[in-house]
């Protein structure tokens, strides 16, 4: 079958964002000769730049132009793209906050199936899609047969699918603005609101000592507090240590925390979800302590310690202060 | 304001080992510790705390089986109003979409000005809310850390994006929201509590009171479909270092010492 493929292209201060040559390589997977159309939505000279460097990548490059689109709202991005997209397509979102903000809704709009943070391709069987995903926070993977004969929308997991540079398309970009309807909806966008700043900068730091739910009590911190000292690092942490109101956001690896690129990661008690690894860039040596050998971050760590994290790290703190 | 929240109740990741049983067709479910969806207990948080401040009432509704009444009584202990269980054999199978039809004739039963949802379950799909909206045809927004109700057609909400970032939206009444971890600090429930709504009639509804053709739902309907569950074969993963505490912390040592990982 032959079906339209879209991507959808995230971008920011005139650059696309990562995903959009990721999902180029994710839309090769399921159909190893497309060419998929690239869409930009935005607003001025921003969006021109966008698109022209897309276009090495792209059989097409969609833009649309419109002040309403200056920032991207999916529920008006949704209304534009039921308007423009043929009733076959099968559109590519990245799974993050923008993806899960209209993919699941513009499904319903097309009468098409949904597919979320998809993870890996297998093939198709005749108009069966075969998609590898994970469940409960990645101890488990599983296999998906979507039915992708009328159409199909995909949100794909950020950060699989290699950009492949090798392959020019050599697109063009068409100006579809005039395609551009009425775009209003029940959500208006007010404004962005920056992140706070912290105490401590731990994207600047070299070595983490980042604590997860294995911590579990507030008073256990300190451990890692200990450790952090002896090794001459930052305690940082995941998501659920934040929500508890045990350490500050700004010490939040992952996609809603801090990008962090420090040169030894030590992931105590956490289990590795795509969110968190997220926050983690420039390949650092990762060093995981869990009780749970199945916990996905052994997959992703260099060096991995399978015990209580409350027994094993007051020796390891002990143990580099008698050597100092 | 009256407010619908949708529950499920999940296996507890953080109390369990996940692991594929033999034949691949599901999960090993033998022993497991089961609780609300961890974003669901936050949506149910909001939506007392809403109803609190402007009036109204909180039903919570969850849809599997006998055993999901649990978690829904679990949350009238917390302070919702009405509980209702969806339950039903043919409902079995559904995909996103059949979750989301089903939930979607529960909120036209009712009159709700709010429909809240948890940002995501345990299979990590975070589609329910946003199909559950454009199937009501209401406006949605995802990944909600806070809410300000502005008047009785509009509330002010803060989406949580990348880098932590906050996006400030106005939306109108009725609309459904997804809600995130960390938007409040969901109260305790204890067994004083829980005894409290130990007798509560807790409806169940099925296909035929909720209107429902069974021929729309269910495993049968599903465009999606799940084939089995693995564990994947990564490459190599981490080294795992063997010995005692104090072995393994020797050789731990040497390790960080090689790679810049002690100052
Ligand atoms: C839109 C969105 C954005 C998100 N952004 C982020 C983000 O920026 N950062 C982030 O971290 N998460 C983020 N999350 C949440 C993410 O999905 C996971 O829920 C979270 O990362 C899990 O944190 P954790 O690993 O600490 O906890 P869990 O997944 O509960 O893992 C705890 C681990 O500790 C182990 N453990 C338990 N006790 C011990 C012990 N005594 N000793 C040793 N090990 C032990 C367990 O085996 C388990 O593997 C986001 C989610 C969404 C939906
Ligand atoms: N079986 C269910 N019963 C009630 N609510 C559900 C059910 N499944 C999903 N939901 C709701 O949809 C949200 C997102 O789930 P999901 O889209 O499955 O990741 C959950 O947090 C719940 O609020």
């Amino acid at each position: 079958m032959a079906a339209q493929v879209f991507a959808y292209i995230v971008h920011k201060n005139g650059v696309a964002d990562d995903t959009a040559l990721e999902l180029v390589s994710a839309a090769r997977n399921i159909f190893p000769d497309t060419s998929p159309t690239a869409i930009v939505t935005g607003s001025g000279t921003d969006l021109d730049g966008v698109c022209n460097d897309l276009a090495a990548s792209f059989g097409e490059v969609w833009k649309f132009d419109h002040e309403a689109l200056a920032y991207p709202n999916a529920e008006a991005i949704r209304k534009l793209l039921m308007a423009v997209l043929p009733a076959d397509a099968v559109v590519l979102f990245p799974h993050d906050t923008f993806g899960m903000d209209l993919a699941p809704g513009l499904s319903i709009k097309l009468n098409s199936v949904f597919v979320s943070d998809a993870a890996g391709f297998e093939g198709l069987d005749g108009n069966n899609l075969k998609v590898i995903r994970q469940e409960y926070s990645g101890q488990v993977s599983t296999h998906l047969m979507a039915d992708i004969s009328a159409g199909a929308v995909i949100n794909v997991r950020p950060g699989i699918f290699q950009p492949d540079e090798s392959r020019s398309a050599g697109g063009q970009v068409v100006d579809k603005s005039s395609k551009i309807g009425d775009l209003s909806v029940g959500r208006r966008f007010l404004e962005v609101v920056e992140a706070e700043a912290g105490d401590v900068d731990i994207t600047k730091e070299d070595i983490l000592v980042s604590v997860g739910r294995g911590i579990e009590d507030q008073d256990n911190i300190e451990i890692a507090e200990e450790l952090a000292e002896a090794v001459g690092g930052v305690v940082s942490c995941s998501r659920p240590i934040v929500d508890a109101k045990w350490l500050e956001k700004p010490r939040q690896v992952g996609t809603s925390g801090q990008t962090v690129k420090p040169k030894v990661y030590m992931a105590l008690g956490i289990s590795g979800s795509f969110q968190h690894m997220g926050g983690i860039k420039g390949n650092p040596y990762i060093i995981a302590v869990n009780k749970n050998l199945k916990a996905p971050i052994f997959q992703i760590a260099d060096v991995g310690v399978v015990e209580d994290l409350l027994d094993f790290v007051p020796v390891l703190t002990e143990k580099i202060q008698e050597g100092k | 304001m009256e407010i619908l929240v949708c529950v499920k109740r999940v296996p507890d990741t953080a109390e369990n080992e996940i692991e594929v049983n033999r034949d691949g067709s599901d999960i090993e479910r033998d022993d497991l510790v089961y609780s609300v969806n961890e974003w669901d207990n936050y949506a149910v948080e909001e939506a007392i705390q809403i109803v609190d401040k402007v009036g109204g009432a909180v039903t919570v509704v969850s849809l599997g089986d006998e055993d999901s009444e649990e978690i829904v009584r679990r949350e009238m202990a917390m302070g919702a109003n009405n509980g209702i269980l969806v339950s039903d054999d043919a409902f079995e199978g559904s995909d996103g979409k059949g979750v989301a039809a089903i939930l979607k004739t529960v909120a036209e039963k009712g009159s709700y000005d709010l429909i809240l949802t948890g940002a995501q379950a345990d299979d990590g799909a975070g589609q329910i809310g946003g199909m559950l909206a454009a199937m009501l045809d209401l406006p949605y927004a995802s990944v909600v850390n806070s809410i300000e109700v502005v008047s009785d057609s509009q509330l002010k909400v803060g989406r949580e994006i990348e880098g932590g970032n906050q996006e400030l939206n106005e939306i109108g009444l009725p609309c459904v929201l997804s809600i995130q971890t960390g938007i409040n600090e969901p109260r305790y429930v204890g067994i004083r509590g829980i005894r409290k709504v130990a007798s509560v009639d807790i409806p169940i509804w099925g296909a035929a009171d909720l209107g429902l053709d069974a021929s729309n739902v269910g495993q049968s309907a599903a465009g999606v479909k799940r084939v089995d569950y693995f564990v994947p074969e990564f490459g190599e993963g981490a080294e795992i270092l063997e010995g005692s505490d104090e072995e393994i912390a020797e050789k731990l040592i040497d390790l960080l010492k090689a790679k810049g990982g002690i100052k």
